[in-house]
């Protein structure tokens, strides 16, 4: 990588002067580190609304029977924590929050290729989610329907369907412009000598990811809104009570959700994919296989959704097929896992924060990825359809990968954006909690759901008590964690040491410009020379220490 | 910065707008009559494959995707494949079903 190591004299992006005085110099800006800035806070704060209600959720279930609320009340929590969860939360996190602010600088580019549409699609988002929170406080009470929307109960339900879906279907658009953007910014503002294969791993993942919100997302959007039609205006398109198919429907939701699932995991992957050399001192072991397998992730994980439909009266050819291409995703994931692990072999590991976050996320995605393969299995999928086994896999898959990759990166990037360090003690405690309880959460799940626990029950038989129990215990943990967590940032944030230059010893581009980075990132654009991860000084010195 | 949009320097007559906007409404004429017959299996294809044609219609010459460069009718391109992939998946499971 090239080594700029520019000392701006120019004001970083917090305290420079623009056309724009107060909050209007971040609500107009264009920005796209002040624009990630925003995306933070906002998706943090939607974070901790989910995480309220799950926990909330798991109260509840400590008990059979009546705890703390009535049966509605918990349809509409799980279905809201589910809502705000995947639409506001995972979906959006990375790529808005750490692809906003980083793939720019990550290429050697000032900025995204189009500012505007970038601060359009965080106003998207604002509305979006504001919407999907005043639908609890409007007539007809909070949808209850899961986040899945499934037909025919979305069509027949008198709570608030309406506002919801046009919340899902309002940030859909936010993501596909966000996906647009970073597309044509990858394309066409790569300083001069980074070619493909000289870009670092999370702009590949960000690309794969880009094109999935491209394609998929607009399926997502033109089936909600038939959802609304269907309920305003009485059209027979998926209730069959007037004519329609609702296997159709859910052939649908899934065409866009499962893809969802992977706009969700590759920046994550590709956060991991930065952070594993850097507190490992060598070079990433097998760069083009994991930049390649983005793009395999990317094509196969499109193609898979029926998967969750193996129970909804499928033709039996369908489910062969889409299990044999359930089956086929494993495969660039795997290339993954196994190259960061090589990457770890005989690596200098610094058991820094992030990488703990990093480390933690391959162990539960691997948890997640086998489980998925399980419930991928035609006969398994039968038996385990519909319990709280499948929650579990997916909290692994999105909780335990995503969001683990998601603090992985609010760890390693935090002292760039904010120029100041956290309390690294604090952030490993805040880890342990968050982990073990994260696993006492979700890990129970998987027990009561292969012994039969239906998910989305609010009552159940006393013989699962024991594993509710140990998981409501859990999220209280893994809730402490968290809050732990978001206050050592904050302290850190606020009167954190100040951070240098290059506090990890990365080698990427973002590490060569001042902390926090000025406002059009470099004084003059860099030539990049060579690959991004070049830590054979390290290497060497570790041949010649043996 | 070599590939420069060449489609702001490309002027379409207005007759060939009308001429297009014509064959628009021939095909959605076309659908119409279409849906009134039992194709039975055939009739999502035909459906689509006219709306494919009426897509392929306005992405060439509205979008003036014809006189841009190679890269974006290949991003158009990909686009279209994944989209034809995603329709045969969902409704070869239909064929099967039945």
């Amino acid at each position: 990588m090239a080594k700029a190591h520019v000392t701006s004299h120019e004001p970083d992006f917090w305290n420079v002067q623009t056309e724009h005085k107060g909050i209007w110099a971040w609500l107009l800006t264009k920005d796209h580190k002040r624009i990630g800035i925003m995306y933070l806070y906002a998706i943090v704060s939607f974070f901790f609304v989910g995480a309220i209600f799950g926990v909330l959720m798991r109260l509840e279930l400590i008990a059979p029977g009546k705890t703390i609320m009535e049966p509605q009340t918990y349809n509409s929590l799980f279905t809201l924590h589910g809502i705000i969860m995947i639409f506001l939360f995972v979906i959006p996190a990375m790529p808005a929050v750490f692809g906003n602010f980083f793939l720019p600088i990550q290429i050697g580019a000032k900025d995204v290729f189009f500012p505007r549409l970038n601060l359009l699609s965080w106003y998207l988002y604002i509305i979006g989610g504001l919407l999907a929170i005043t639908s609890l406080f409007l007539p007809g009470g909070p949808v209850d329907t899961g986040w899945t929307f499934y037909i025919p109960y979305s069509i027949r339900t008198t709570t608030n369907v309406i506002p919801a879906l046009t919340a899902a279907f309002i940030l859909g658009f936010s993501s596909i412009l966000t996906g647009l953007n970073f597309i044509t910014t990858i394309h066409r503002m790569r300083a001069p000598g980074m070619d493909w294969f000289r870009m670092p791993l999370f702009p590949w993942s960000l690309y794969a990811t880009g094109w999935v919100q491209i394609l998929a997302t607009p399926i997502i959007g033109i089936t909600l809104l038939l959802v609304m039609i269907e309920r305003v205006f009485q059209v027979g398109i998926f209730d069959p009570s007037l004519g329609g198919d609702p296997v159709l429907y859910q052939h649908l939701f899934w065409t866009y959700s499962h893809p969802a699932v992977y706009i969700i995991i590759l920046p994550a992957m590709g956060i991991i994919s930065e952070i594993i050399p850097v507190f490992a001192r060598k070079t990433i072991f097998g760069y083009k296989f994991i930049a390649y397998s983005s793009l395999a992730i990317a094509f196969f994980g499109s193609l898979v959704w029926g998967h969750h439909m193996f129970t909804a009266g499928m033709s039996t050819t369908a489910m062969f097929i889409f299990s044999f291409l359930t089956f086929l995703v494993s495969i660039p994931s795997a290339i993954k896992v196994f190259n960061w692990v090589a990457t770890l072999y005989k690596g200098s590991i610094a058991l820094e924060a992030p990488l703990l976050y990093a480390l933690a996320f391959i162990i539960q995605f691997s948890i997640g990825g086998f489980t998925g393969l399980m419930i991928g299995a035609l006969s398994i999928d039968i038996h385990l359809q519909d319990t709280s086994f499948i929650v579990a896999h997916f909290h692994y898959v999105m909780f335990g990968g995503a969001g683990f990759g998601f603090f992985a990166a609010m760890h390693y990037w935090f002292p760039k954006m904010f120029g100041r360090m956290y309390n690294k003690k604090t952030a490993i405690v805040a880890w342990a909690h968050v982990t073990i309880g994260f696993n006492l959460t979700y890990f129970p799940m998987f027990i009561m759901g292969y012994l039969g626990m239906p998910r989305r029950y609010y009552d159940y038989l006393p013989q699962f008590q024991p594993y509710h129990i140990a998981s409501t215990i859990g999220s209280w943990i893994l809730f402490a964690g968290l809050v732990m967590m978001i206050v050592n940032l904050i302290r850190g944030m606020r009167s954190g040491e100040k951070a240098g230059m290059d506090p990890w010893g990365g080698t990427t581009l973002e590490w060569t410009v001042d902390t926090p980075p000025p406002l059009e990132n470099f004084e003059t654009i860099p030539t990049v020379t060579t690959g991004p991860y070049d830590y054979s000084r390290y290497e060497i010195a570790a041949k010649e220490a043996q | 910065m070599q590939q420069e949009n060449n489609a702001h320097g490309h002027i379409v007559g207005y007759g060939t707008y009308a001429f297009i906007w014509l064959g628009l409404l021939a095909f959605t004429g076309i659908t119409v009559v279409a849906a009134g017959i039992n194709l039975g299996a055939w009739t999502v294809f035909v459906a689509l494959g006219i709306a494919s044609i009426k897509g392929l219609m306005v992405m060439n010459v509205f979008m003036h995707l014809k006189f841009e460069d190679k890269i974006f009718k290949i991003f158009a391109g990909v686009a279209f494949i994944t989209l034809a992939i995603f329709l045969v998946l969902t409704f070869a499971d239909y064929l099967f079903v039945r």
